[in-house]
């Protein structure tokens, strides 16, 4: 939540109706329709298990989605979340099952190592001055390759560390709330999500990212180390990488150095469907978690009634068109 | 084909109107111009001239008036229009296609085709481009390409493609700002050579010696008005610059005072390529220091290399009588120096953000708890403390900033440099885009900061904006400083002679 839903309006806040809660508003109620859509004409969608598979195939996305906001809310893009998750799962089985290290350790590994790769983005688009959209292309080759080389091209996987699943398809809640079956790769989701909104909003490292966003020139006058910030903003969408990787190779009980490409289209989907502008600037972490919700329940409910794999692409191509006009539309308004 | 001057003239412009919002940028001008003749066009900046010329050429509608060419009544309602009847502008900044060569440059839109139309015949674009050249008598090769060449090649090519639309009138808008001398010369006997041709030139500069060069007639503006005509060579240069300047300043208030005797900023020997050439000067507190001269003196870039916007060819710069390297912006704010841009929206403001983020950007490392959390109750009270200081007009603190008025804006970032404790502050244009009401509000905040004990440089392409802060002018020109004044007896005649001092006659 932005602070702009916090406080109340009368304290001289701006009203509940900006831009950015319009945008997010409207998001909110395309997810409701749709489930309510699918709920009406799709017989097994709303059951608690279809539930649970929802939620699942929306963490690893709306993780990546969460990452890929902070780098486009600083005016730049990352194309190479998808591989960075890959290449820090990868990280991950090979610090607990190559070199059988405790769970902690394959945690942080995973973690650091999409931080380093993401700093290391940061520093050739800061410092070389490259653009991001390169910069990243690069990256998402260069991740992608080093999963490859680091793995030997084969998964990778975690039977030695029995509370791997604990990061993903185990459900902890369902032990304290019995019969809330939200696994915990989904709790994780919520809880990166709502870190991330507090540093977006209540940090200095939010601040000065919106600000490289809206105009980084005029940061750079005011005195900001404007380098220093981007290579950070990338360094933490790396990290959030890592935590994605974490969660889907725990899902499949191990790491797959194929997986990757294309994640990081669905990530930025997410995020631009959630209000997030590709100009910079703008966007909210709920609204791209909103926006991972949707595209996974357009899949799962188009599958569930029936319609052809393909045509849910063709779908989800639209309602990205369709999200970023209704930005346009209300961005001319205010 | 050789014409004299003949009774009809070629262009004809009577009682010329033309208003934009909150601003009558022309009031019943004339202006004509005959067949063979160099006419200059001169005037301060924001006279109008440029105004005038873009709806000589299309660019603009007029309001009221009339245009006549041969004698002809015409209306001008595109470029395009413009150039069918044989009107071309050689524009200050160039408007061709760097990666294209000269010749695909001056056919853009118009190329010879051959087979069946589907292919570009660059055998007959080079030769006719040739022939333009020649007739030009220059040597520039048609199918080399345009950003490899320098701005004076650039600009022959300019010319050669407004030939090719058989100009007979061409306006060139200060077509030596980037020229060397012998480049001048240059662009001089080509001049010369299209006045044989009958084409008639309308030269818009700030130079006088060129005036005198090549000039048959000069029309002085002012203020959106016709002055006079004059003969070039039988005009004193005194007399031009006191028809540009005109209105007596005499009851005008002036600057009091001359700031302290406590030297905070000197700059020794700066240079940056041809922008900056050797610019010295000191700075004491609580003075203002203006900066006077015509647009592209370097003026800007000196602020910007001082605030290590821009990196130096050489010079030192010493803060507090200590020399200081400063390589960046971050630099220099933490050796309390500010600048404000003229261009607000692009490098003053974050115009996304609120009234409060703004004022506390350059400060927001010192309202943090725990090192990292933003202390926006504290953000909140000091924003609000600066708004009521400055007197900004929001109607909260939380108002995006892009939605206040110029002078507010220019408030907020006034604010932001004086919550930083900047004690050195550089405004660029402090009253660019701010209208006449809030301009006295501005000139009254510098002086209470300056008599608070800041160092202030303003640098000013209004006269009687320099004169009415300053207590010290400085006055640039091609990148030199070409004189100091006393800021309360300087006239505005005593800077524009120094402001349109030529290297050349300096040196």
């Amino acid at each position: 939540m932005t602070d702009t839903a916090v406080q109340p309006a009368a304290s001289g806040k701006p009203g509940f109706f900006t831009t950015q809660t319009m945008q997010k508003a409207v998001a909110f109620v395309v997810l409701v329709a749709l489930l309510a859509f699918f709920s009406a004409f799709a017989s097994n969608f709303a059951t608690g298990a279809n539930m649970v598979g929802i939620m699942q195939a929306t963490a690893v996305n709306g993780v990546l989605g969460v990452a890929v906001t902070f780098v486009i809310i600083s005016g730049g893009i990352d194309l190479s979340v998808g591989t960075m998750m890959t290449l820090t799962a990868v990280m991950a089985g090979i610090i607990l099952t190559n070199l059988g290290m405790p769970l902690p350790i394959g945690i942080l590994g995973a973690i650091a190592s999409g931080a380093f790769m993401g700093a290391i983005s940061g520093a050739v688009i800061a410092k070389l001055k490259i653009p991001p959209f390169i910069a990243t292309l690069g990256m998402m080759q260069i991740a992608r390759g080093l999963a490859l080389v680091f793995s030997g091209a084969k998964p990778i996987y975690f039977n030695d560390t029995p509370n791997y699943g604990l990061l993903s398809p185990e459900s902890s809640i369902s032990k304290l709330i019995p019969g809330v079956e939200i696994p915990n790769g989904v709790m994780i989701m919520f809880i990166v999500a709502i870190i991330a909104s507090i540093v977006l909003n209540r940090t200095i490292i939010g601040r000065m990212i919106f600000a490289l966003g809206s105009n980084e020139e005029a940061a750079r006058l005011s005195g900001i180390n404007v380098d220093r910030w981007k290579i950070l903003t990338y360094a933490i969408c790396g990290g959030i990488c890592g935590i994605a990787g974490l969660i889907v190779s725990s899902r499949l009980n191990s790491a797959q150095p194929a997986l990757g490409l294309g994640y990081e289209l669905d990530a930025i989907a997410a995020a631009v469907i959630g209000g997030t502008s590709l100009a910079g600037g703008r966007g909210t972490v709920i609204g791209t978690i909103i926006g991972a919700f949707i595209m996974s329940v357009l899949t799962n409910g188009l599958r569930v009634m029936g319609v052809l794999e393909e045509w849910k692409i063709v779908v989800t191509g639209v309602i990205i068109i369709v999200a970023v006009f209704i930005d346009i539309v209300l961005r001319k308004k205010a | 084909m050789t014409d004299e001057p003949s009774a009809v003239p070629l262009v004809e412009m009577r009682g010329v109107e033309k208003s934009f919002p909150g601003v009558r940028a022309l009031q019943g001008v004339r202006f004509d111009l005959r067949s063979g003749e160099v006419h200059a066009l001169m005037g301060e900046n924001g006279a109008g001239k440029s105004t005038l010329m873009k709806i000589l050429t299309g660019v603009y509608q007029p309001d009221g008036g009339e245009i006549r060419i041969d004698g002809q009544p015409v209306t001008l309602p595109t470029p395009h229009a413009a150039q069918a009847l044989g009107i071309s502008i050689i524009h200050q900044e160039l408007f061709l296609m760097n990666h294209l060569t000269a010749a695909q440059n001056i056919f853009i839109g118009r190329e010879p085709r051959k087979g069946l139309g589907i292919f570009v015949d660059e055998a007959k674009l080079k030769r006719d481009a040739a022939a333009i050249f020649k007739r030009m008598k220059v040597d520039i090769d048609p199918g080399a390409e345009v950003g490899h060449m320098t701005v004076a090649r650039q600009q022959l090519v300019e010319i050669a493609k407004a030939l090719s639309y058989n100009a007979r009138v061409l306006v060139m808008d200060e077509p030596t700002s980037a020229l060397n001398e012998t480049e001048v010369e240059h662009l001089f006997a080509v001049i010369e050579d299209l006045k044989a041709n009958g084409v008639g030139v309308v030269y818009i500069t700030h130079k006088m010696d060129e005036v005198k060069r090549i000039a048959d007639r000069v029309t002085v503006m002012r203020d959106g008005q016709y002055i006079d005509t004059l003969p070039a060579a039988q005009t004193a240069m005194s007399t031009i610059i006191q028809l540009m300047v005109g209105r007596e300043l005499a009851d005008q208030h002036r600057a009091t005072g001359t700031g302290t005797a406590e030297e905070v900023l000197r700059v020794e020997g700066l240079n940056r390529g041809a922008m900056i050439r050797n610019v010295s000067f000191a700075l004491n507190r609580g003075e203002i220091l203006g900066f006077a001269g015509l647009m592209g003196a370097g003026r800007t870039e000196v602020a910007r290399a001082i605030f290590g916007a821009d990196p130096l060819d050489s010079g030192t710069i010493h803060i507090h009588g200590r020399e200081q390297k400063i390589a960046t912006p971050a630099d220099a704010v933490a050796n309390g120096i500010a600048y404000l841009s003229e261009d607000r929206k692009h490098f003053g403001l974050v115009t996304g953000m609120s009234v409060r983020d703004n004022v506390t950007m350059a400060s927001w490392r010192r309202f943090l708890s725990s090192g990292l959390f933003m202390q926006d109750d504290a953000l909140g009270k000091v924003a609000e403390e600066y708004v009521r200081k400055l007197k900004v007009k929001t109607p909260h603190i939380h108002q995006e900033t892009r939605l206040l008025s110029g002078g507010n804006q220019q408030k907020v970032v006034i604010a932001k440099w004086l919550l930083r404790d900047c004690d050195i502050l550089i405004f660029d244009e402090p009253t660019r885009g701010i209208d006449v009401g809030a301009k006295a509000e501005i000139y009254r905040l510098l002086e209470d900061l300056a008599a608070q004990g800041k160092a202030i440089i303003v640098i000013s392409s209004e006269l009687p904006e320099v004169l009415r802060l300053s207590h010290r002018i400085a006055v640039m020109c091609e990148g030199r400083i070409t004189g100091e004044l006393d800021g309360r007896m300087a006239s505005q005649e005593d800077i524009m002679t120094l402001a349109t001092q030529r290297s050349s006659a300096a040196a």
